[in-house]
């Protein structure tokens, strides 16, 4: 296949760039575009904004520290609830309402199918009920066995963290290690990000705030060299968590996807140690998470959904699409900037957030 | 990128196309068919129905449905809503006079605000300005250092001394007079729309440098939210244009047609990889184009005459006259087809592939076994393929560490080429241009020269 794609670019691009001679002699060579002359490569994205990690009083619940982002919606189905009749407009309203909220086309075709049937079995007569059955059938979705993370005490833990540039993978390494060291873990901090620039330093500053130790690369270097190290450092210090930062990776390019599956090889090399990997997405994304979620479970087996940036207006109903086709559920989330900012998923509270 | 858009939207034409007369419940159909297109590239709800409306006023227009190619009319007004809601003409950054001119970047965290700064800051300097980078991102661990490792690169100075932002990026303005930098890039920590505190701080950064051009940072995989977003940035910091970063990727770019429409300012540029020279200018039309899988052409010149040498370029044009291709030709273009950008994002700019070949997994890097297939010929076998018989073939794929098939597949593919160009050279300017699996060239015929370089030479 490469060969006839090859052909056929490499034919037109023949036949323009001959035009392009042409019409460069007609026009009189004078200012050649000079040849690009940087071939260094650059980190892509940014990771999230942090701050002094906030000191916790009582565990955040999603419902609070949604509270401030959701007023700005939340007239939008208290309004809708008061309908007395379910007529056309109840639905089309439901439906905009869950494809605002990222949910999809199909996935909010298949829920109103089903919710259609659900109100002529139940005889659902108000606009209220309706939205509660839905909201009831969302968190149900959502809900599976495995949403904890495993954590084997007395065991060696590997998480490894991957996703596409800018969701915010460090900072969630960097909240998961102080939380972990505080409960009493020994944590190894792996910063198998050699490419992006200084995000080994970004890792670094998490490592030294929460008491971690850190194992990282030159800049450019093989991450797969740092793993190994890191997994060697993790053993010889007899560390209970090990943290796998990876670089940012759009889930379409080939050669990244395939240094992925050779990360998790060098980490496998100690049997029965990766516990998770953890794919983080932003709950800003749009339908392509669906896509990131597959290409990414298909190169390295994702065992797990970190929802981040959920502090914002943005719902992540693209979540409820990857749980519903990919089987993968959402296990954290993240709500904020602080160290207390990093919650254990919950279906009902996410479910409600969806409708508040 | 877009390519799912623009699947869908094919599938839509092409049945659209079989058709003769247009009644309007057929284009109530179009219409419903193009609306769920539209939400699954993730545009914004409301842009989507002002969308569809427009286009149903006009495409049932009665001049429209009597009109004798109702499909191509239909086509035609999606094509010109498509360019007016993703921004009409291309837009410009405002250049101050006297400098220097006052650009900052704002976004949300990890859109790619500091990358788009140091890309942006190429950008400049290859059309001849002298730009300083402001590391005004005191947030994130390490993000003045990222912005430093970068100008590096770019070979652009950083300034970043100060303990709160507003003074960075205000002493960032001071540095640029004191060494001579025409133009200011403040790069800000990127923040959520929602958070009252840090917007604060991003007016009060804007107050204190009055920026010609606030700059926001859209991530192209942003969902519904890129709206909202868009709105209440530009509520604290009016905005004058917008950099959708990672378009590289499959995102189908609903946020690119959200944003302008609700917020009325255009998208400047687009970062399209990882690399600092993966930035470009955006487009409207030649976006719309792709979109519609009608191919963008221009961009496809443009990028031709970036990477090919002037002699390269002549010598192209010798194969296209004389219809005469070696193998040595082949290799010779390939280093310039390689220059050109990843093999895939050329396709994605040739107008009518067929969807097979765009969906093709192909991996740039496999380029170099088709090298090595040549490399392992000698020089008589270059330029003249017809003497490779049955043992030269089995010492090239020994030499290549590839199969005997892979030669035969190599030689039997350039050998459609040769009669390719053959035809090529003999019916260029007689009318159409045909490539096997290819569309119909002899519109590069009638387009106009490609743009005058406008870059100082």
């Amino acid at each position: 296949m490469i060969l006839v794609v090859l052909i056929a670019v490499l034919a037109a691009a023949v036949i323009v760039a001959g035009f392009v001679g042409i019409v460069r002699t007609r026009r009189r060579p004078d200012a050649e575009p000079a040849p690009s002359a940087v071939t260094a490569e650059p980190a892509v994205a940014e990771e999230p904004v942090v701050v002094a990690p906030v000191k916790e009083v009582a565990p955040p619940r999603l419902r609070d520290r949604l509270g401030k982002a959701r007023a700005l919606v939340g007239g939008y189905l208290a309004e809708l609830r008061l309908r007395a009749a379910i007529d056309d407009q109840v639905w089309d309203e439901l439906e905009e309402m869950l494809i605002v909220a990222d949910v999809g086309v199909s996935m909010t075709a298949t829920l109103l199918d089903d919710l259609r049937a659900q109100a002529r079995e139940q005889a659902i007569a108000s606009a209220d009920a309706l939205i509660d059955a839905l909201r009831a059938d969302v968190a149900e979705r959502l809900r599976s066995g495995d949403q904890a993370l495993a954590q084997v005490p007395g065991d060696r833990n590997v998480w490894m963290f991957v996703g596409v540039n800018g969701t915010g993978k460090t900072t969630t390494i960097g909240k998961v290690a102080e939380a972990a060291v505080a409960d009493g873990a020994s944590v190894v901090l792996i910063a198998a990000d050699t490419f992006r620039a200084a995000a080994a330093d970004q890792l670094g500053v998490w490592a030294e705030r929460a008491g971690a130790q850190l194992v990282r690369g030159q800049e450019g270097a093989d991450p797969g060299s740092v793993v190994f190290d890191g997994m060697d450092a993790a053993a010889g210090r007899d560390a209970s968590l090990v943290l796998v930062d990876t670089a940012g990776r759009l889930h379409t390019k080939v050669n990244l996807m395939e240094e992925l599956k050779k990360l998790r090889r060098i980490v496998d090399r100690t049997p029965g140690a990766l516990k998770e990997v953890l794919l983080v997405i932003d709950a800003t994304t749009g339908q392509n998470g669906l896509a990131q979620a597959r290409q990414f479970s298909e190169a390295v087996d994702v065992t797990g959904v970190v929802l981040t940036k959920l502090d914002g207006t943005a719902k992540g109903g693209i979540v409820l699409a990857i749980q519903h086709e990919l089987g993968i559920p959402v296990k954290l989330v993240g709500v904020g900037e602080g160290v207390g900012d990093l919650l254990e998923f919950d279906p009902d509270e996410f479910a409600g957030a969806l409708f508040a | 990128m877009f390519d799912a858009l623009s699947n869908r939207f094919d599938a839509i034409f092409t049945r659209l196309r079989g058709r003769g007369r247009l009644s309007e419940s057929d284009v109530d159909e179009v219409a419903r068919e193009i609306r769920l297109a539209l939400l699954e590239a993730d545009v914004n709800v409301g842009v989507v129905r002002n969308f569809i409306a427009r286009v149903k006023e006009r495409a049932t227009g009665s001049d429209v449905l009597k009109s004798l190619t109702p499909a191509q009319q239909v086509i035609k007004i999606v094509h010109e809503e498509l360019v007016t809601t993703l921004g009409g003409e291309s837009a410009k950054l405002t250049m101050a006079d006297p400098p220097p001119t006052v650009i900052m970047l704002a976004g949300l965290q990890g859109s790619g605000k500091t990358t788009a700064a140091a890309k942006l800051a190429r950008h400049l300097v290859a059309q001849g300005r002298r730009p300083l980078l402001v590391g005004a991102d005191l947030q994130r661990p390490a993000a003045v250092e990222q912005l430093r490792t970068l100008g590096a690169q770019v070979d652009v100075p950083v300034s970043s001394q100060a303990a709160d932002p507003v003074a960075v990026a205000r002493g960032g303005i001071d540095d640029a007079a004191r060494l001579g930098r025409d133009v200011v890039i403040i790069d800000t920590a990127g923040r959520l729309h929602v958070d009252e505190e840090l917007m604060d701080e991003l007016a009060r950064v804007h107050a204190a440098t009055r920026p010609h051009d606030v700059l926001l940072v859209v991530d192209a995989m942003t969902g519904q939210e890129a709206v909202s977003v868009a709105e209440a940035f530009h509520a604290r910091v009016p905005l004058d244009g917008v950099i959708l970063t990672k378009i590289d990727g499959d995102a189908r770019g609903g946020a690119a047609l959200s944003v302008k429409e609700v917020i009325g300012r255009p998208i400047l540029f687009v970062g399209v990889g990882e690399k600092v020279d993966d930035f470009e200018a955006f487009h409207p039309d030649r976006m719309a184009s792709r979109i519609l899988g009608m191919g963008d052409v221009l961009t496809l010149i443009e990028r031709a005459e970036e990477a090919y040498e002037e002699d390269e370029a002549r010598r192209a044009e010798e194969i296209l006259r004389k219809g005469e291709f070696t193998l040595e030709d082949f290799l010779g273009q390939m280093q310039a087809l390689k220059r050109m950008g990843p093999l895939k994002s050329i396709m994605a700019m040739l107008p009518g592939v067929p969807k097979e070949l765009k969906d093709a997994d192909v991996d740039d890097g496999q380029l170099q076994l088709v090298e090595a297939i040549i490399y392992s010929m000698t020089p008589e076998e270059r330029r003249n393929p017809a003497v490779v018989n049955g043992s030269r073939r089995k010492r090239i794929a020994r030499g290549s560490g590839r199969s005997v098939q892979d030669v035969n597949a190599l030689l039997n593919q350039f050998r459609m080429v040769q009669k390719m160009m053959r035809q090529v050279g003999q019916g260029r300017g007689k009318g159409r241009l045909s490539l096997p699996g290819l569309p119909d060239l002899s519109e590069l015929e009638s387009l106009p020269g490609p743009p005058v370089d406008h870059r100082p030479g």
